[in-house]
């Protein structure tokens, strides 16, 4: 749908100049101004605009924290301290860097369940996503090496913890944990790493955003229905239908941010973390971010041994699965229906999964003994037979409901059509 | 590469191939330092072991020393504690390996294999992390009078092997000697 010829009409002498010699002008227009998208779009659609709004207001806050913050093991938890106290409004930038952290994964998790309920991972958009998951996974990445910089409790164990993982590596575990650590434990060469790295790592997010928009500016956005666009009446003009829509979800999305920011600045993060950072002292739980919980979970709930794979390498792997599958989820979805409003039984689910992860997320805040470890393995397999049982098979056996015709049928009025639509009308879409 | 493929190669061929070359063993050469650089450097490799004074350790205490970023536990253990670990049979451990780096890899969790040796039973060296996921257990505390580590729930006993939880092998005892009666290297 963006195969388009451009619409841009340079129209003064400067911009004709700037046109012939670097058409940024027209690329931009071309993208966010004519850029045709879905007219049936929802709210869950503006969340990739909230989350772009969200990288620059981390990076800000972020270069901004940089300029005050110190990363040396003697010094970290003071300097974040002196920033809390005696910077000018540096508590408000650092409370706005650390709850945007929670924020943009609320942001994104939306996002990610949005793209699962709608099937927007389906052909032609499987690079999309894929590109999706490389942004998701650098997160996480960010996350967790942000987390470390204040040097708290929390801090020093969360990544003494999360490093461990890789000793579970058969061989050459030791040696990566050491290369990660840059010593034999987590120590003032892994904290100036770790603060190098979470400088980095959003820039990268940056050019994967990039990557991302262009992905998918070139196969179009999907809607709710999930049936491409055929016709002009199926599409509005970007600017000002979607900017307007994204620019209202945005301010909404800040407010519940400012919230946080305001009313409950430490609510999502640890009161351990304003204990400094105690090499030999042990918090008795420790516990990531809230926005690791479910894979957490899933982590602790390989308790057993499989064949030659010890429990706790067991539980790695389980782990990295959990996202790993991810990338695959094109091809696990052998329904040739997008949306799973035309999927009734994909719905029921899709949404069981969505409790399913939040139930994870509780479990991984709970103590792992006793009865938090049966249903944390019981929700790890739900999670994962989602992925490699209920979406292989679903897609073969369902029956969907019947599809609207077009876009502006299924918003004017089903009824008008007939009955000309019939559920195979999706496959015949890819071609639209 | 040529399009006359049946002819000699051609000067245009060896430079090809020279420069890929060229470009392949450089990319390497280049890599390499970026990646070594993240290894452990030479002040805390210079950090690997240290001495410790244990004269003033009276029977029944013990000491943390901070070694490689990590506590060492330091035990002078009392005959009665060292009693308690010897009437363990070795069927009743989760893990009956000693994990003594002083030891074969597969010499047995008595527990003289896991103090010092045979003189000087009494105390016992290891590295104080739990060996689930890295936490410091407590002393003298949990069900067999040893270690209890507070994150998971794992039992240590007065030799520091793993009784109960999670905790998968007994705690690591680090290569060390006395190199007097009264000091003891680590690493």
């Amino acid at each position: 749908m963006s195969g388009g010829h451009s619409t841009y009409k340079p129209s003064t002498g400067l911009e004709r100049w700037i046109d012939q010699r670097m058409p940024l002008p027209r690329l931009i227009y071309d993208s966010f101004v004519a850029y045709p998208v879905p007219r049936n779009l929802n709210y869950a659609y503006t969340f990739g605009g909230i989350l772009s709004i969200m990288l620059v207001a981390q990076i800000l806050t972020g270069v901004v924290l940089a300029m005050h913050y110190t990363a040396n093991t003697e010094m970290a938890f003071n300097s974040v301290e002196k920033i809390m106290r005696d910077v000018n409004s540096g508590w408000l930038l650092r409370y706005l860097h650390s709850n945007g952290a929670s924020m943009f994964f609320v942001a994104v998790y939306i996002h990610i369940f949005r793209g699962l309920y709608y099937g927007s991972y389906k052909a032609p958009r499987e690079l999309l996503w894929i590109l999706g998951c490389i942004i998701y996974l650098l997160m996480m990445a960010t996350g967790f090496m942000g987390y470390v910089l204040p040097w708290g409790q929390m801090s020093f164990w969360g990544a003494t913890v999360i490093t461990g993982f890789f000793s579970a590596i058969p061989l050459v575990g030791d040696w990566i944990q050491q290369l990660l650590l840059g010593g034999f434990a987590v120590d003032n060469p892994t904290l100036n790493r770790f603060f190098s790295l979470h400088y980095l790592l959003p820039f990268m997010i940056a050019g994967v955003v990039v990557l991302h928009v262009w992905a998918l500016h070139v196969t179009g956005q999907t809607n709710p229905t999930g049936i491409e666009p055929k016709s002009k009446t199926d599409t509005v003009a970007f600017t000002p239908y979607a900017t307007i829509k994204d620019a209202f979800a945005m301010v909404l999305f800040l407010l519940l941010f400012a919230y946080f920011v305001f009313y409950l600045p430490n609510y999502l993060g640890h009161p351990d973390n304003y204990i400094e950072a105690n090499p030999l002292k042990t918090p008795a739980h420790i516990v990531p971010e809230w926005y690791y919980l479910p894979f957490y979970a899933i982590l602790r709930a390989i308790t057993f041994s499989i064949g030659p794979i010890d429990s706790k390498l067991g539980g790695v792997l389980a782990m990295f699965g959990s996202i790993a599958v991810l990338f695959f989820v094109p091809w696990l979805d052998t329904s040739k229906v997008r949306s799973a409003a035309y999927r009734p039984w994909y719905k029921l689910f899709f949404w069981l999964f969505a409790a399913n992860a939040i139930f994870l997320g509780w479990l991984g805040s709970r103590p792992a003994e006793g009865s938090y470890v049966l249903m944390a393995q019981a929700a790890t397999l739900y999670y994962f037979a989602f992925f490699l049982v209920i979406m292989p098979l679903l897609g073969l056996i369902e029956t969907p409901r019947k599809l609207p015709n077009s876009i502006t049928e299924a918003v004017l009025g089903k009824t008008k059509a007939g009955a000309a639509a019939v559920p195979e009308g999706a496959a015949a879409d890819k071609n639209a | 590469m040529s399009a006359h493929d049946t002819t000699e190669p051609t000067r245009r061929d060896f430079l090809y191939v020279a420069t890929g070359t060229a470009a392949a063993v450089g990319a390497g050469a280049v890599a390499w330092p970026f990646i070594d650089q993240m290894r452990p450097d030479a002040s805390t490799l210079a950090l690997a072991s240290i001495e410790v004074d244990v004269s003033s350790i009276e029977p029944g205490m013990s000491v943390t020393a901070k070694w490689r970023g990590k506590p060492v536990f330091i035990r002078n253990r009392t005959p009665e504690e060292i009693e308690a670990a010897k009437e363990v049979p070795l069927s009743e451990l989760k893990d009956p390996v000693a994990r003594n780096a002083n030891l074969p890899s597969d010499a047995p969790a008595t527990d003289v294999d896991r103090s010092a040796g045979e003189g000087k039973e009494n105390w016992l060296v290891m590295v104080g992390v739990c060996t689930h996921l890295g936490c410091i257990p407590l002393g003298q505390q949990g069900d067999f009078g040893g270690w209890f580590c507070p994150c998971h729930g794992s039992h240590y006993d007065t030799a520091g092997r793993v009784r109960k939880g999670p905790a998968p092998e007994n705690m690591a005892v680090p290569t060390f000697e006395f190199i007097s009666d009264t000091v003891v290297r680590i690493g």
